[in-house]
C-alpha cells in the first residue's frame, strides 16, 4: 500500500544543512500498521510528512496505492490518505467550529450531504450531536483530538497518517484516543503508519515498527521480536531498557549513539 | 536542625477566585517529607503543581493559599515575611520548572546566570563563583564545562540545558528539591540520565526531593515514596514499589489504561471516573 525506498530529506543550506532522513526504506501492506519509533530529531515525522506531502524537497521513490508520488499531490492523493497531528491544540482554527473544520473538507471534494456525514463522523469518534457547533476552546485535550481524528476520517481515506496522537494527552484519555483508533482501524480497514516515541503505544498499537535515530532506520522488527525483548541493534535494545523505567545501574551503560558520517 | 522531618504540610488549599466563584485546585493535602525522594503523580488538573509551587507560596492573585501548617525545617512558611521567605526560596527549597526554554535568562550566558545564583546566596567573589560553577556544570555531567559556561542557552540541546537548571538550583546547596516534570520534555534515554544526576546528588547531599510528574511508572521506579492525587485531592500515599498493587480504584485505573510492550493488542481499559473520589474524606 506504501513503498519508501531511499527517501532523502535535507532542510537548510551550506554551513546550516541538515540531512533529516537518510537513505529511509520501509514498505507497509495493505490494512496493516505500521510504527515509527525515535527520539526527538531521528527524522521519524519528517518521513510521515513527505508522505503526507508536508515536505517540497525529497529524493528516492514514495508509493502510495501503486502510484508513484512527486513533490506535489493531487486531490484524489488526500481522499485517500490524511493525517493527525500531534498537538490538538494547535491542529484546530481557533476560530472556526467543529461543524466548520468538518465541513471544508466535503466542499472541497465536492462529496456533497453535508449534514449526514458531519453528523456520522461525529457519532463514530463519540462526541455526538451537541458537539457539533463548538469551538476547539470549549473542548478538552482529548475531545479536540477527536475531532482532529473525525476531520481526517470525514473524507473516508484508505490510509491514516498519525504523528504523535496521544503524546499531548493525560494517559486515561490516551486510552480512550488509541482504543477509538484501532476500533476504527478495524472496521474500516485503514492502513496506518503512527509515529511516537513512546515504545509501549507502538508495541500495542502496531504489529511492525521501524526503529529510527539520526535520520536512519537503525532495524525494522514485529512487535513479537520487541516483546520478546530480540532486537538485533544496540540502540533499540537501549530505547528498550529506558522505556521500561528509571534503574541506575542500566543508565550507567547506555551510550550515546551519535550521527555517524555515512 | 531538628529531628522531624524536613516538611510538613497540614490541610494545603490553593483556591483561585473567578468571575464564576471560587475554584478549588487543592484541597486538604497533608504530607510530611524526611530526606527522601517523594513523587506526586496526577493528571493534568489535579492539583500536583500548585501543591509544589504553594510550599514556596509561589501562587500568584487571584490565587490563595491557605493551610493549617507548611513547616519547613521548625518554621511556619506561611508565618514568614515576604523578605524572610526569600531567605528561604533558592536557598534553602530550590525549585526546577518543566521547561528549560522558558526558564533560564536568553541574553544571559549560562555561566554567568549559575554564577549569580552562588553569589546571590551568599557573599563570594567574582572568581570563586566562577570556580563553584563550572564545578557544579562537571557534577551534572557535563562534558565540556568551559564551553558550557560561556554559551547562551539557545545553543543547548534540552537536556543539556535541564541539567544546567539542576547545576543552579543545587549550587546553594538548598535542603529540599521540588522538581516539577523537571524531564518530561526530553528524550527517555536522556530523561534518565538526567534522572540519574538527580539520584546520585540526593543521596550524596542528603537532601530532600519532591518529584512531581504525570508518569506513573517512572515515579515508580525512581522515588522512595508516592502521592496520587486526583481532583485536588491525596487520593493515596504509598511506597513506590508498592504502586503496582495501589488500593485506590483511581490509581488502579489509571495504572491499567496504561499500553504495555509485553501487553495484548487488545482494547485498553478505559478509567470510570466515580465522583465519589472527589467527596470522599482524605
Amino acid at each position: 500500500m506504501i513503498t519508501v525506498a531511499n527517501l532523502e530529506v535535507t532542510f537548510g543550506h551550506g554551513a546550516k544543512r541538515v540531512q533529516a532522513v537518510r537513505r529511509a526504506s520501509f514498505s507497509v501492506a495493505e490494512g496493516a500498521s505500521f510504527g515509527l519509533v525515535g527520539e526527538s530529531g531521528s527524522g521519524k515525522s519528517t518521513v510521515l510528512r513527505a508522505i503526507a506531502g508536508l515536505i517540497g524537497r525529497w529524493s528516492g521513490r514514495i508509493t502510495v496505492d501503486g502510484v508513484e508520488q512527486k513533490a506535489r499531490r493531487n486531490k484524489a492523493f488526500f481522499k485517500t490518505v490524511q493525517m493527525v497531528f500531534q498537538d490538538p491544540f494547535g491542529s484546530l482554527h481557533p476560530r472556526h467550529t467543529v461543524d466548520r473544520v468538518l465541513s471544508e473538507p466535503i466542499a472541497i471534494h465536492r462529496l456533497g450531504d453535508p449534514e449526514r456525514r458531519v453528523e456520522a463522523v461525529l457519532e463514530e469518534v463519540g462526541l455526538g450531536h451537541s458537539f457539533r457547533f463548538r469551538y476547539p476552546h470549549q473542548l478538552s485535550g482529548g475531545q479536540r483530538q477527536r475531532v482532529a481524528i473525525a476531520r481526517a476520517l470525514i473524507l473516508e481515506p484508505r490510509i491514516l497518517l498519525l504523528d504523535e496522537p496521544t503524546s499531548a494527552l493525560d494517559v486515561s484519555i490516551q486510552a480512550e484516543v488509541l482504543n477509538l483508533l484501532s476500533r476504527l482501524r478495524r472496521e474500516r480497514g485503514l492502513t496506518t503508519i503512527l509515529v511516537s516515541h513512546n515504545l509501549s503505544v507502538v508495541a500495542h498499537m502496531c504489529e511492525d515498527l521501524a526503529v529510527m535515530n539520526h535520520g536512519r532506520i537503525v532495524e525494522e522488527l514485529t512487535v513479537e521480536q520487541l516483546r520478546a525483548a530480540a532486537p538485533r541493534e544496540p540502540y533499540t535494545r537501549q530505547l528498550l531498557t529506558a522505556s521500561l523505567g528509571y534503574d541506575r545501574a542500566a543508565i550507567d551503560r547506555f551510550e550515546d549513539f551519535g550521527a555517524e558520517t555515512p | 536542625m531538628n529531628d522531624g522531618p524536613l516538611l510538613q504540610v497540614e490541610d494545603l488549599s490553593v483556591t483561585f477566585d473567578t468571575p464564576k466563584g471560587p475554584v478549588a485546585a487543592v484541597r486538604g493535602a497533608t504530607f510530611a517529607l524526611g530526606r527522601e525522594k517523594l513523587g506526586i503523580v496526577g493528571e493534568s488538573g489535579s492539583g500536583k503543581t500548585m501543591t509544589g509551587r504553594a510550599i514556596l507560596r509561589l501562587i500568584a492573585p487571584p490565587g490563595r493559599v491557605a493551610a493549617k501548617r507548611i513547616a519547613f525545617d521548625g518554621q511556619d512558611l506561611l508565618a514568614l515575611s515576604e523578605r524572610a521567605l526569600r531567605e528561604v526560596r533558592g536557598r534553602r527549597i530550590a525549585m526546577v520548572m518543566q521547561d528549560p526554554k522558558f526558564s533560564l535568562n536568553p541574553v544571559m550566558t549560562v555561566g554567568e546566570q549559575i554564577s549569580e545564583a552562588y553569589r546571590l546566596h551568599g557573599r563570594h567573589n567574582k572568581a570563586e563563583a566562577k570556580r563553584r560553577a563550572l564545578e557544579m556544570i562537571g557534577a551534572v555531567r557535563i562534558r565540556d564545562p568551559e564551553r558550557v559556561y560561556r554559551a547562551y542557552p539557545h545553543e543547548l540541546s534540552g537536556g543539556m540545558g535541564q541539567r544546567v537548571m539542576i547545576a543552579m538550583m543545587l549550587i546553594p546547596d538548598p535542603d529540599l528539591l521540588i522538581a516539577d516534570e523537571p524531564t518530561s520534555a526530553l528524550d527517555v534515554t536522556v530523561q534518565l540520565q538526567v534522572l540519574a544526576i538527580l539520584d546520585d546528588l540526593v543521596s550524596q547531599r542528603g537532601m530532600g526531593l519532591i518529584f512531581i510528574s504525570h508518569d506513573l511508572n517512572l515515579v515508580a521506579s525512581f522515588c522512595d515514596r508516592v502521592l496520587i492525587m486526583y481532583g485536588g485531592r491525596i487520593v493515596e500515599t504509598c511506597a513506590a514499589k508498592d504502586l503496582h498493587d495501589a488500593k485506590h480504584p483511581y490509581t488502579r485505573g489509571l495504572l491499567n489504561c496504561l499500553p504495555r510492550i509485553d501487553g495484548g493488542p487488545g482494547a485498553l481499559p478505559v478509567l470510570k471516573r466515580d465522583p465519589a473520589w472527589l467527596a470522599l474524606e482524605p
